[in-house]
């Protein structure tokens, strides 16, 4: 079964829910489903990562299921854990209950143990791995490369129907090799100031033309600034929506200058922006 | 196809890009379900499947170009059509070249336009019946960055302020685009003449975490500075991490009895206080002369990342004298004008010469007291001291008093001791490393744990 018949349909599929794809995201996500493969997204914060995961979702009407990894994250809390509870009930109640306290009846499913045996469409997001302790990326190796996952007591599962992958990274530390050389990789940057524009009204109904077109090249211009922190498309999406809360139909220099805190959260890149590109 | 895909993955392996067997299997799969009719389609599949980093990214791009080098519509749309003759003048091309950098860089006129400009200025007679293509010859003839002012003109009703700085910014990413054009554009005819592997070989720049620190151009610099942050963090980071992993303390009574409610008061798993952590304290000395100066630029942005992630940083500057930077470089600072304060106030110079002996004498002297038991010490420079004495014996005792201590020399290993280098005399007493790029600072990094535990 294929995900998508040809990269052309994948474009206009995102973009029936949204999401204004360019040809690297359309090529990557395309031949993620027909070879197989997981997708790895790297790239800074807020430009859509997650999002193009449950935009993959929603065109595909697959299910969507989420690993959010952080420091100290587990085989426990990402693929299965035994009910102990249940298990120690189960012992009290019945002497002779050794044999069949690990059996399906206790096991906890977790993210990715629940990805594997769903039998129908699934997408699985295993998202920030960055943020995730190194061990992980080993226990995810087995469900990358054979979309199975082995547990002691029962055995080796495989994928009843394989789920669509898609890893996020903010590249706060290199990924192992192993993992990367499994995953189609897609850098995500930040976008030109066209596709920004179309984003913005895509996502902002309501919003003047021009004045999209104004936001996606002030933007832009920030970026080049050196800042500590970017601003994000997220970022520009909200900001779009506070002008359109406030009424305003020009983006002159008051105007940035009242509502620069929506994109730049430092005060030293707000200083730096004030300073060089002149507002008062 | 096959011969072709065979020798790209080959030209790729050669520029340093690590492609393994199963990733050049993978994009033969790829191969098989695109449309390799459509160039970008094919690029993005060789790039998805291939490129796993995004700093081979421009070298990639390089080496796609001229291995699947675009179609060229051989009846090049016929003059009457296109609304310049190729053969005026250079200024009448330049006011056909202003009105494309106002519009689309990606549209066809555009590129059409570069293939032109190229066949009629970049050729350029190489000896006795040879020629050979130059991309500064045609930007030297049309010279985009003139047209700045004009376009300038021509966009805005008044300048200055923010308008202004959009349009220059908008139009320099115009130039920077026809600039890479005219590039590419060249290379693909030079390899049409000459074979692909001898000018593919010659193309590229090493990818940015290989480049060499002494050696960067200024556009590099602002990449490498986005390098930097990452860095600090994953050092900052792997500290982090090291206490978690490292000992832990005593019973914690209260979290071992409430998890034991969960498996009716038996204590299953135990609970412990995690330890207290030890704060890493960081001494940075760091040359800020010219010979090193795109080093210490960076170095000193190296210094500002780590002020961020640790809370005890003291950082000093040196040329022949040595001053604290540490007020300079506080959070929340910008770091550009930080470095520029720095440079003017910091009192760093005396005769403008490096001098590394009188330097680490004021230092112990002045400042001995900031190195104790707990403090890592990382000295950045290259260890030129201009013939002056190198005061071994006080960079000893100051390394004595550090827990740890590292130099960190952005010369090739080969040049050491050349000259006025004083590299082993320092490195007999303080361990050096070569760090001329990024990978092996990344290196150091994970090798050593500067002030862990």
């Amino acid at each position: 079964m294929g995900w998508f018949g040809a990269p052309a349909e994948v474009g206009e599929r995102l973009r029936g829910v949204d999401y204004l794809a360019d040809e690297g995201i359309v090529t990557s996500v395309f031949l993620a489903g027909a070879l197989e493969k997981p997708l790895l997204v790297e790239g800074p914060a807020g430009v859509g990562k997650t999002q193009l995961a449950k935009a993959v979702a929603g065109a595909t009407g697959a299910e969507l299921v989420r690993l959010q990894c952080y420091e100290g994250l587990d085989e426990a809390r990402a693929l299965y854990e035994w009910n102990y509870k249940k298990q120690l009930l189960r012992i009290q109640a019945e002497d002779d209950a050794w044999e069949d306290i690990f059996s399906e009846e206790f096991l906890l499913e977790r993210p990715l143990l629940k990805a594997i045996r769903n039998d129908a469409p699934t997408v699985l997001l295993i998202d920030e791995i960055d943020k995730a302790d190194v061990e992980v990326e080993g226990l995810l190796l087995e469900i990358l490369s054979d979309y199975q996952v082995t547990i002691p007591e029962l055995g080796t599962i495989s994928a009843v129907r394989k789920p669509y992958v898609v890893l996020t990274s903010n590249a706060t530390r290199e990924l192992s090799e192993a993992l990367k050389r499994r995953c189609l990789y897609l850098h995500l940057g930040y976008p030109t100031p066209e596709r920004e524009r179309d984003i913005v009204l895509a996502q902002v109904p309501g919003l003047a033309g021009n004045l999209a077109e104004q936001l996606a090249r002030t933007v832009a211009t920030l970026r080049s600034l050196e800042l500590k922190k970017s601003p994000s498309i997220a970022e520009t999406i909200d900001w779009g929506r506070t002008l359109l809360a406030l009424g305003r139909a020009e983006l002159d220099e008051d105007t940035i200058g009242e509502t620069l805190g929506v994109v730049l959260k430092h005060h030293s890149d707000q200083a730096r922006a004030v300073k060089e590109l002149g507002l008062s | 196809m096959i011969e072709r895909h065979v020798g790209f993955v080959a030209a790729l392996r050669e520029a340093g890009m690590p492609v393994s067997l199963a990733e050049g299997l993978d994009a033969a799969n790829a191969l098989m379900v695109i449309d390799l009719l459509d160039r970008e389609s094919l690029r993005e599949a060789y790039a998805a499947t291939l490129v796993k980093r995004p700093v081979h990214r421009p070298g990639f791009d390089v080496l796609f170009d001229l291995w699947f080098p675009p179609v060229l519509s051989s009846e090049m749309s016929a003059p009457e059509e296109a609304e310049y003759d190729p053969n005026s003048s250079a200024e009448q091309l330049r006011r056909v070249l202003q009105g494309l950098l106002l519009g689309d860089p990606d549209s066809p006129a555009f590129r059409e336009f570069v293939r032109a400009v190229v066949e009629r200025f970049g050729r350029v007679e190489a000896g006795p019946g040879r020629q050979s293509w130059f991309s500064y010859s045609v930007l030297r003839a049309l010279s985009p960055d003139t047209l700045i002012a004009r376009m300038l003109n021509q966009m805005l009703t008044e300048r200055g302020g923010l308008p202004e700085k959009m349009a220059r910014q908008q139009i320099s990413a115009n130039i920077r685009k026809f600039e890479e054009a005219v590039a590419s554009d060249v290379r693909r005819r030079i390899a049409e003449e000459s074979g692909i592997e001898r000018i593919a070989r010659s193309a590229l720049r090493p990818p940015i975490d290989r480049l060499d620190f002494l050696r960067v151009t200024k556009a590099e610099l602002a990449q490498l500075r986005r390098e930097v942050y990452p860095l600090a963090r994953r050092l900052a980071s792997r500290l982090t991490i090291k206490h978690k992993h490292g000992h832990r303390g005593r019973l914690d009574f209260r979290r071992t009895v409430r998890a034991s409610l969960s498996t009716g008061g038996v204590p299953l798993t135990t609970h412990l206080r995690p330890k207290r952590p030890h704060k890493p304290e960081l001494v940075i000395l760091c040359d800020a002369s010219d010979s090193v100066s795109s080093f210490s630029q960076f170095t000193l942005l190296l210094t500002f990342a780590l002020r961020e992630q640790f809370t005890k940083v003291r950082a000093f500057a040196f040329v022949d004298t040595v001053d604290e930077i540490t007020k300079y470089f506080a959070p929340g600072t910008d770091v550009l004008d930080a470095i520029t304060r720095m440079t003017k106030e910091a009192d760093i110079t005396r005769f403008g010469r490096t001098n590394y002996g009188n330097v680490f004498t004021r230092f112990a002297d002045r400042y001995g007291d900031a190195i104790g038991p707990k403090t890592s010490l990382l000295i950045l420079g290259d260890a030129r001291s201009n013939y002056q004495p190198p005061a071994v014996d006080t960079l000893k005792q100051l390394v004595a008093k550090a827990r740890h201590a590292y130099w960190l020399n952005p010369e090739p290993r080969p040049q050491w001791d050349t000259g006025d280098s004083v590299a082993t005399g320092y490195g007999a007493v303080i361990p050096m490393y070569e760090c001329r790029n990024i990978t092996q600072l990344a290196a150091f990094i994970e090798s050593t744990d500067v002030g862990a535990r």
